[in-house]
């Protein structure tokens, strides 16, 4: 039954394409070989998340080798929701990507981006469906190499420094989480997720076990970009190609946040993990610093990729919020935000991205008039706009709506302050541009020219999802609240 | 029937500015669209005028976006008296803005005309919200609307006019209405404005203190001070704009937000047990005298009618916070007077601007003489506005009175007695200096303005003058709440 196998598809059909992908090489093969893994693996993630939602979590034992020897998958709810999000996101941007690349990328180089892009969706799933400690460090590795590879494909050449400082500060990352599953398998014996959760409440005590949660968790921050450990973030999304800076803005962190959140819950439990690490109040305290001072530093930036970026790390903020809170509510918040701020961040680096290639820039000096320029495309951005500030019949508000809801339930007013003025500096940094777009003179030979539909309909297609999930929350809400509940171990 | 009607009424307004952006081309048509869709809004409206004076409350829900907090909308008095005194000025402001639009040589019509569509569909939607979920989304949608009106000119002024009026009204919705909103949620397990209140027993008296004052602030369209600031910055708009929307549409659906959460969440009983709301009486006072004097000393036309506008505007939120049945009344009816009065001046101020190309008092200087038939009118409006016989705005000072008296502040008589003596040391100098002083250097051949403006003028100053004789419906429409 092929439906029995969908786990292994999953990570298996993107893999198989990326070799292929190399062999074709030409660009036209190669990114429609892309597109095709991606939509593959988008309606696998889809079967998937059906099938869970219907009866319950699937355990799945690689080439038939049973745990703890062989490999386990195991996709419940939350990583059903993740692989959904990353998969889409790929489907979508990758048909956006294919103009883009072709006028940012070199001929001869656009087959092994597109391998890169497909090893790198490889990984990104394959973190977020395995139930391994071990297998996962490994598709975190095939993920982060291949977005260093991606990011350094930018046309500027400040891309090389940008995927290097993100090749050292991610190294430095995987070696941290790769140190902790070892802490974790040294004293346990197990790389198996299962029954890491059932074995460590016993060694929860000794030194090993908290000195390997803390490896785990930094390195995590380093992945997550969680402030202070954000700095490789603003330059790597700065200058990767644009659909790189889409995909990955969207996913890469998202990816991360689920680790985490994977690690605190299911392996070492909420107990260990946050009541008896100091693990919550520095998720607040750095969460709340993050809002506070990125969106600050977003208002200050000229390249608005950039500000994205920053506006990203401050998004970051808002998730480890909801999971300092350490209630299911909080949890949901967080898992909501993971796919609201997928769908507004994709909106606005694609709609970048158009911009990019219409006029060969991302600085807001030459945004004056775009507004009537490119009608379309600016639209696409105030609708992405709207929903990160978070005003209501958008995504965006859904997610502070939880977020706000679940600290006044736990009434830590500090945090509600945060949110909100986060809220109002992004109002700050998204008005800017609106301002500029739509209330400055054109320069004097600027005609009005719109992207091409091939970037334009994935562009809408993520600004209608930012609305849609603004008023109709039946699945992006139902699956957060059921995945919260199943982390924090209550039946829903 | 009327479920669907409710859906219409937020929606017509919606179409016609689809349908003013398809015929943008052909300007009379365009205008007909305006002034067609206008009448089919006030039809619908007026038809659920039955059903409510029957007690009825019809209701409908669009959708559920968060479990427990549906987007509803509903007819009750209130609502239903600010739906059809919006309803009515914006077919009076439509017909003015093709004589001001036209006159003044405006660019980006089609523009201007879509987007006081959409702004409408908003505080249609405001008045109809049927909890404070959907009054917020509609509220937020009402602020963006209108900021393309706000910055239609599209020059540096208007541009720092925007960023004010963007900047104050976001800040204090987001940073404060909306967490009122969820606090309340989740104090109350509801949002749905419901007759009596929600909130009784659900938090102590400091919490709905806290919270009330959270609405009155966060609510920034209200313009209690220190947030009024918008509304001068607003006046960079076009004319019409500043007459309907920031003297009508947008600056009441802050006071009517204040009197339906008043009403319908905190419950009369809630607010007068507790005396939780002092501290915004004093606020609203305060508003209502320094917002006052400030108009006292300003030149620029519009900008003293803003600041007028401002003190005005607390005397609804005094009565909101009177919490008792005279002072709702007064709020309600002052809510209509006002808008009909102060629409008039904002008229007259742009027929002023078309006509004689002026636009600060001092130079308006035997004005009177040369637009006889705008001059008349803005000295009605500004009898009206100060509240003087036999004009609409006596009624609504009149039962604030007996509100405040009721409830034991005779201080805030006098307060309103001052009012009435800055209103009128700072309004009727206006038409005095136009009809009696004569200015020797006067450009010759200034007449009236664009006969369309002169046809507003003319609906709105009858209102004035109306509804002085016949207050009897408003006063009909909102009885079932006063018991």
């Amino acid at each position: 039954m092929i439906s029995a196998q969908l786990p292994a598809l999953q990570v298996v059909v993107p893999l198989i394409a990326a070799a292929l992908c190399l062999v074709l090489s030409r660009p036209l093969a190669a990114w429609t070989l892309t597109f095709l893994a991606s939509a593959a693996a988008m309606v696998v993630s889809f079967l998937l998340l059906g099938a869970v939602m219907d009866s319950g979590t699937i355990d799945y034992a690689f080439g038939g080798w049973a745990a703890p020897f062989g490999i386990a998958y195991r996709v419940d709810l939350v990583n059903a929701y993740v692989l959904m999000i990353v998969s889409t996101i790929s489907t979508v941007v990758s048909v956006f990507a294919r103009a883009s690349v072709a006028s940012e990328i070199e001929k001869h180089n656009q087959g092994f981006f597109y391998t890169a892009w497909l090893l790198c969706l490889t990984g990104l799933l394959g973190i977020a469906i395995t139930g391994d400690a071990f297998n996962l460090f490994v598709f975190l590795e095939i993920s982060s190499l291949s977005s260093y590879v991606l990011i350094a494909m930018g046309s500027d050449r400040r891309a090389l420094t940008a995927a290097y400082q993100y090749l050292i500060m991610g190294t430095i990352g995987a070696t941290f989480i790769l140190i902790g599953v070892g802490l974790l398998y040294a004293l346990t014996g197990t790389l198996n997720m299962q029954d890491l959760a059932e074995r460590l409440p016993d060694v929860s005590g000794t030194r090993t076990a908290r000195t390997g949660f803390a490896f785990l968790t930094v390195g995590l921050g380093l992945k997550i970009a969680l402030l202070p450990l954000h700095l490789w973030l603003p330059n790597a999304y700065a200058y990767a190609p644009s659909a790189v800076s889409a995909f990955l803005a969207a996913t890469a962190t998202k990816v991360a946040v689920y680790v985490l959140l994977r690690f605190v819950f299911s392996v070492f439990g909420v107990e260990f993990a946050l009541g008896a690490m100091p693990l919550a109040i520095g998720l607040a305290i750095l969460g709340a610093i993050a809002v506070l001072s990125a969106s600050t530093v977003a208002i200050f930036q000229e390249n608005l990729k950039r500000m994205l970026a920053y506006s990203s790390v401050a998004q970051i903020g808002y998730l480890a919020l909801g999971i300092s809170l350490a209630t299911p509510a909080g949890l949901t918040a967080t898992i909501l935000h993971l796919f609201n701020h997928a769908l507004m961040k994709g909106a606005l680096f694609v709609a970048l991205g158009c911009i990019a290639w219409r006029i060969g820039s991302s600085r807001l000096q030459d945004f004056a008039g775009l507004g009537y320029r490119m009608p379309w495309t600016m639209g696409v951005f105030v609708v992405g706009g709207l929903s990160l500030i978070g005003i209501p019949l958008t995504a965006g508000f859904i997610s502070k709506w939880y977020l706000v809801l679940a600290a006044l339930e736990k009434g830590w007013w500090p945090i509600i302050v945060v949110i909100i003025a986060g809220s109002l500096l992004a109002v700050l940094y998204v008005w800017k541009v609106v301002e500029r777009a739509y209330l400055a003179k054109p320069p004097e030979d600027a005609t009005r020219a719109e992207a091409p539909p091939s970037m334009l309909i994935p562009a809408w297609l993520l600004a209608i999802a930012n609305l849609y999930f603004g008023f109709q929350t039946h699945l992006s809400v139902g699956v957060a609240t059921r995945a919260a509940a199943e982390l924090f171990g209550i039946a829903p | 029937m009327s479920d669907s009607l409710l859906t219409w009424i937020v929606f017509t307004p919606l179409i016609g500015a689809a349908a003013v952006l398809l015929t943008g081309r052909w300007p009379n048509l365009r205008e007909a669209v305006s002034l067609i869709t206008g009448g089919v809004l006030i039809t619908q409206v007026t038809q659920l005028i039955s059903p409510v004076l029957a007690g009825e409350t019809p209701s409908v829900l669009l959708a559920v976006p968060v479990p427990g907090v549906p987007l509803a909308l509903q007819a009750e008095p209130l609502g239903l008296l600010f739906a059809l005194i919006a309803a009515v000025l914006w077919v009076a402001t439509t017909v003015y803005a093709i004589g001001y639009m036209r006159g003044h040589g405006e660019k980006h019509q089609t523009r201007f005309f879509a987007f006081f569509a959409i702004a409408i569909s908003a505080t249609m939607g405001v008045a109809l919200a049927q909890n404070l979920f959907t009054l917020f989304l509609f509220y937020e949608l009402l602020t963006l609307s209108t900021y393309p009106l706000v910055t239609h000119a599209g020059t540096d002024e208007a541009r720092r006019g925007g960023r004010v009026y963007l900047g104050i009204l976001m800040g204090t919705s987001m940073g404060f209405l909306l967490l009122a909103v969820i606090w309340t949620w989740q104090l109350a397990g509801t949002t749905a404005f419901h007759p009596g209140g929600i909130l009784a027993d659900k938090g102590s008296p400091v919490v709905v203190g806290v919270l009330y004052a959270l609405f009155a602030f966060g609510i920034g369209k209200a313009a209690l001070m220190p947030f009024h600031r918008w509304l001068p910055a607003a006046m960079v708009a076009p004319t019409p704009v500043s007459a309907l929307l920031h003297a009508v549409a947008v600056v009441k659906a802050g006071v009517f937000a204040i009197l339906k959460i008043t009403v319908y969440v905190f419950g009369l009983d809630l607010l007068s047990v507790t005396g939780a709301t002092t501290p915004i009486l004093w606020v609203a006072a305060i508003t209502i005298i320094g917002a006052s004097l400030v108009a006292l000393y300003q030149d620029n036309l519009k900008r003293r009618l803003a600041y007028s506008t401002i003190s005005q505007l607390s005397y609804v939120v005094l009565g909101a916070v009177l919490a008792n049945a005279a002072g709702i009344a007064g709020a309600a009816v002052h809510i209509a007077t006002h808008a009909v009065g102060k629409i008039t001046l904002f008229f007259c101020a742009g027929a002023i601007l078309v006509a004689a190309h002026k636009t600060r008092v001092s130079e308006l200087d035997g004005l009177g003489r040369q637009m006889p038939i705008t001059m008349g009118a803005f000295l009605i409006a500004s009898l009206s506005i100060a509240g003087l016989p036999p004009m609409a705005g006596l009624w609504g000072k009149w039962y604030l009175s007996i509100g405040a008296l009721d409830a034991g502040y005779g201080v805030l008589v006098g307060v309103l007695m001052l009012s009435t003596l800055l209103n009128i040391a700072y309004l009727l100098p206006i038409p005095l200096r136009a009809f009696f002083k004569v200015d020797r250097d006067a450009p010759a051949g200034i007449t009236e303005a664009p006969a369309a403006c002169l046809i507003a003028i003319g609906v709105t100053t009858t209102l004035c003058l109306v509804l002085f004789f016949y207050p009897a419906p408003i006063l009909q429409l909102i009885a079932p709440l006063l018991g």
